[in-house]
């Protein structure tokens, strides 16, 4: 019993990494009808600009809100000059975009950084809690996550820019006729994606240990949880993150063959998508003749 | 989002009779003359290069077919590519079956592994199919390394290389280079057969207009299935071919990476085309190891600028933007163009 | 004919003179000449194992190093290094490049086993020597079979073993858990520990985890591992893991005796950021000096090498371990192709290579040589079991010679 408690506590752990990048993935594709591939390693940039803000002397907090400011800022950039050329190319053209795009911050951050592991400062004291199942970084992950999340659904559903933001994505023709500024919508949806993912990655580096390939095998996981939540709703990605966090580590405690643990989980994960297509929470999409 | 259909956007889609110009026949023979007479002209280490565009380029042909032409994401084609990979490898080392009897196998496993992916796939559009898909590029060495009697694991499979049949008086790699060459011109005759078709309509058809090809009477489902099971069939095949010219399998070389790449190539070749397949077998080959040349500290970097200046240039791949320019000096009103690669709804 | 026949005797004569050399007489294969040995390497510079492309770095350095100081008899050394992403079929593509068209010497140091195995055959076929291959499989060590193929570091069932014996005398009753990477690395280490055993194997190993590399943490693993009751962990995994996995076993209040593998002992890089007090007391072997430990920095080998770092290698961290395997395997080269004289032919350098001698190199652990043999292609074989005392590493014990395949 107690195995299995520690194996849900880890899972939770785990899937609030997943959660918190699923939500950034989630906010681009609100705002762009996009996948963005290359949202795991713009989050690890950002963590790298912090590290280096905070290796210069500058306290955690003043580092991680300059990160903010950058991540934004870099986000809307991106979205301007690397994927408006792409906009109305096909879908496909715009995907293998952010492909490169994430090839490219990869290699960048590689060669700038070079690939030795750091280690990374956390805002959170370590301290197990609840008899050892978890520690209070981990707590902290799981509240910065469920943190962004209230303020991401509030965004979305109550305030005016969250309002045109929507209505920019599911309609462009319209939202211009309606005044709204569709090209600034999206910078801003992608400057705030950025924004999202720089808090996972300062959240998660001293996790996980910053290096250029710390969100690969993270995005992986939070594409997946995303699209168990449904790839439109915020409280779909944080809720899949965790689901998968949590049935990875099942399946790797009880199944015989823990070697097929990632097959195991994304043959689950897609069993569950089998009886609803568009994910727990998503929404269907309405074909009109 | 809805999309805006031209009317001569519809008519181009209208069947292709046999005919196409003559001026079109002279280029393809032309092109076919130069194939054949390259490996003579070239470095044994240059024909092998070469041996592995034309691989590439069947796989990336199948990916068209089932992305270009009936809109249905894959990141998994890696996957598929192994299983060709693996069947050719275990055939040749554990059953001594000679390297060309290996390829009917492949194309036959190929074909029954895209189908029963085809099924539940059904269900599935846009990012939830690129999920889908995902899960097959990344449970593929999962599973080579788990059932490594059969595998040989980690430690992968070492293949002796075909001799060419003696009198030939040519070596290895250019008799390779010939059986790829051949199979290649196989795939192209028969993907063009299959997409220039009723088949390839019902594909196009699903693709753009699911409810309307639905209301028409198109079986969706099993052309869909359908369009699944050959496009891996291709893919297999080439990962047999691959297999054979390499000479070793390993769970390594069949990575995410190479899913991704496919696909990539397939977009700068022309996602809808038969020709970008071409295009894109160049590209997986020779722009990573430009990219490689150009810079040793980033070259990952040099590879996905690559990628962006040639979506920019050409966002309907390099044969989707000048395939239409040319076509108009050199073809009649008959041929099929479905060229027009349009935004596919979702992925 | 008397005529034509002074004629040829008169070209043979000038062909003959001026093919014999114009400042030494030497005896070649391809990729050697009077000015320069052209010398191929494979490394993944792209792709999730780039963290190896240090060792890439750290060779390049080094051949530049000797060349600034007059090469290696008055040759330079042409180091030439292609990429191939860890992916088996990309190198051999990029092996056939360097020995079809860039006509090397040889094919050293490449990294990985499976592109390793992928090549093995195409250069044994070409009489091309696979030297001093970067990785710590068994199946280097195969003169019989692969002559031109010859490993350089003991191998991780070497490794594996040692701890095996380790256990057998000073734990017998122990129950061992294994966390291993889920490839041919991991596997080694776990098939060794077992062959190590012998036939207490069975009873004495009761649980083992994997993980890819592609799993952000092992918290799951190593609480499952904890579950079974065992008291001995081995952790056959990369540095960033090993870090993960040492901080969560001391998280989760586990105490069992560790033992990490010999490619995950960095003090700077693995032991702090895992937490000092959470690491004291792991064990590991080890053959080559930690940069990043204390006890070496007084030592002139260690400044040599620091000098080295900071003139030649600046790109590379000098807490990095990749940057002493690759000057240790550099060396290695250096000195078979310097006792190789002026006859470097792959014939005569294979012959070199498998006939070295006590070579010491400083930055091999005191105690540690390298050895080969016409019927001994492992060039070390020597191991010593190291604590790790929350500071540095403390050797204990004997320099044990492994016995590997």
């Amino acid at each position: 019993m107690h195995q299995f408690l520690q194996q849900i506590f880890s899972g939770l752990a785990a899937g609030s990494i997943y959660a918190s990048l699923a939500l950034a993935l989630v906010m681009i594709y609100r705002a762009t009808d996009l996948v963005n591939f290359a949202q795991g390693e713009m989050a690890m940039f950002s963590t790298y600009i912090a590290w280096t803000l905070v290796n210069a002397g500058l306290p955690f907090w003043l580092a991680f809100l300059i990160t903010l400011a950058a991540s934004f800022v870099g986000g809307m950039i991106i979205e301007r000059v690397v994927i408006r050329p792409v906009e109305n190319a096909p879908v496909l053209a715009a995907v293998v975009v952010t492909i490169g795009l994430l090839l490219i911050f990869n290699s960048v951050a590689g060669w700038i950084y070079s690939y030795t592991v750091q280690d990374f400062p956390s805002p959170f004291p370590d301290r197990p809690v609840f008899g050892a199942l978890m520690t209070t970084r981990d707590l902290g992950v799981i509240g910065v996550t469920l943190l962004m999340l209230v303020l991401l659904f509030a965004f979305f559903r109550y305030t005016p820019i969250g309002l045109a933001m929507r209505a920019a994505a599911q309609n462009p023709a319209s939202a211009r006729l309606c005044g709204i500024r569709v090209g600034r919508m999206l910078a801003i949806g992608w400057g705030l994606a950025a924004m999202i993912g720089a808090t996972a990655g300062v959240m998660v580096a001293p996790v996980l240990f910053l290096d250029p390939n710390m969100m690969g095998g993270v995005l992986i996981y939070a594409f997946a949880g995303a699209l168990l939540g449904g790839i439109t709703s915020p409280i779909g990605a944080v809720v899949g993150g965790l689901i998968v966090g949590v049935t990875e580590n099942l399946v790797g405690t009880y199944l015989i063959a823990s070697q097929l643990k990632l097959t195991v989980a994304f043959a689950l994960i897609i069993l569950v998508l089998v009886f609803r297509p568009n994910g727990l929470f998503g929404t269907a999409i309405v074909r009109r003749v | 989002m809805e999309k805006r259909i031209a009317a001569p956007e519809i008519l181009a889609e209208a069947p292709a009779a046999a005919s196409a110009s003559g001026w079109r026949w002279v280029g393809i023979v032309a092109i076919i003359v130069i194939a054949a007479a390259l490996p003579f002209a070239l470095s044994k280490y240059h024909v092998f290069e070469l041996t592995m565009v034309m691989i590439y380029a069947i796989a990336v042909l199948g990916l068209n077919i089932l992305t270009g032409y009936n809109g249905q994401i894959s990141l998994g084609h890696g996957g598929f590519f192994a299983v060709g990979a693996y069947t050719a490898a275990i055939l040749m080392h554990r059953y001594g079956v000679p390297y060309w009897a290996t390829l009917p196998p492949a194309a036959l496993i190929g074909f029954a592994l895209g189908v029963l992916f085809g099924l539940p796939a059904l269900r599935f559009e846009g990012p939830y199919l690129a999920l889908v898909t995902l899960a097959m590029a990344l449970a593929t060495p999962q599973l080579l390394k788990y059932f490594d009697t059969w595998t040989g694991g980690q430690q992968g499979i070492n293949l002796v290389k075909p001799m060419p049949p003696a009198g030939l008086g040519i070596d290895r790699d250019r008799w390779l280079y010939f059986v790829a060459l051949v199979v290649l011109l196989l795939a192209i005759r028969i993907a063009a057969n299959i997409l220039h078709g009723r088949t390839g309509r019902a594909f196009v058809a699903i693709r753009d207009h699911p409810i309307a090809a639905a209301a028409m009477g198109i079986d969706t489902a099993k052309y869909k299935t359908l369009a699944f099971g050959t496009s891996t069939l291709f893919t297999a095949v080439a990962g047999a071919l691959a297999a054979i010219v390499i000479g070793y399998v390993s769970p390594e070389g069949y990575s995410l990476f190479l899913s991704i790449s496919f696909l990539v190539g397939s977009a700068v070749g022309g996602i809808a085309t038969i020709g970008g397949a071409i295009v894109g077998g160049f590209f997986i080959q020779f722009v990573p190891n430009l990219a490689n040349d150009i810079s040793d500290a980033a070259p990952w970097a040099i590879y996905g600028l690559a990628m962006l200046f040639f979506m920019y240039t050409m966002p309907r791949g390099v044969v989707g933007t000048l395939g239409p320019w040319l076509m108009r000096f050199f073809a009649t009103r008959k041929t099929a163009a479905p060229f027009a690669a349009r935004r596919s709804e979702g992925a | 004919m008397p005529k034509r026949l002074m004629v040829v005797l008169v070209f043979a004569g000038i062909f003959a003179t001026a093919g014999g050399g114009v400042c030494r007489s030497g005896e070649y294969s391809a990729g050697a000449s009077d000015s320069e040995i052209k010398i191929g390497n494979t490394m993944p510079y792209s792709g999730p194992a780039s963290g190896y492309s240090a060792i890439g770095k750290s060779l390049s350095a080094y051949f530049a190093m000797i060349n600034d100081q007059g090469g290696i008899n008055g040759r330079k050394i042409n180091f030439i290094s292609r990429d191939d992403g860890y992916s088996p079929p990309k190198t051999v593509e990029a092996v056939r490049k360097l020995v079809e068209e860039d006509q090397v010497l040889m094919v050293f140091q490449s990294l990985g086993t499976p592109p390793n195995l992928a090549i093995r055959g195409y250069l044994n076929d070409n009489k091309v020597p696979q030297l001093f291959v970067g990785s710590g499989a068994d199946q280097w060590n195969d003169p019989k079979r692969y002559p031109w193929t010859m490993g350089w570091q003991p191998s991780y069932g070497t490794e594996a073993r040692i701890f095996a014996r380790y256990v057998l005398d000073n734990l017998p009753d122990a129950k061992i858990a294994a966390l291993y990477q889920n490839d041919d690395f991991g596997k080694d280490y776990v098939n060794g520990m077992r062959a190590g055993l012998g036939d207490k194997a069975g009873k004495m190993i009761v649980a083992t985890q994997s993980y890819e590399t592609t799993d952000p943490t092992v918290d799951s693993q190593v609480s499952a591992l904890q579950a079974s009751g065992a008291d001995v962990l081995l952790t056959a995994a990369i540095p960033k893991f090993t870090t993960l996995a040492i901080r969560k076993v001391y998280d989760l209040g586990w105490r069992p005796t560790q033992f990490v593998n010999s490619v995950s002992t960095s003090v700077g890089s693995v032991m702090k950021p895992a937490g000092v007090e959470k690491s004291a007391g792991v064990m590991s072997a080890t053959y080559t000096k930690d940069p990043s430990d204390p006890r070496w920095h007084d030592t002139p080998e260690y400044q040599d090498w620091l000098a080295w770092m900071k003139k030649y290698n600046s790109s590379v961290n000098v807490a990095d371990a990749l940057a002493v395997y690759g000057y240790a395997t550099a060396q290695t080269l250096v000195a078979v192709l310097k006792a190789s004289g002026d006859n470097l032919t792959r014939d005569h350098v294979m012959e070199v290579a498998a006939s070295l001698h006590d070579l010491r190199l400083p930055m091999l652990l005191p105690g540690i040589t390298i050895s080969t043999g016409a019927d001994d292609y492992a060039p070390i074989k020597q191991m010593q079991l190291q604590k790790f005392d929350g500071n540095s590493w403390k050797v204990f014990g004997d320099v044990i010679k492994g016995s590997g395949r």
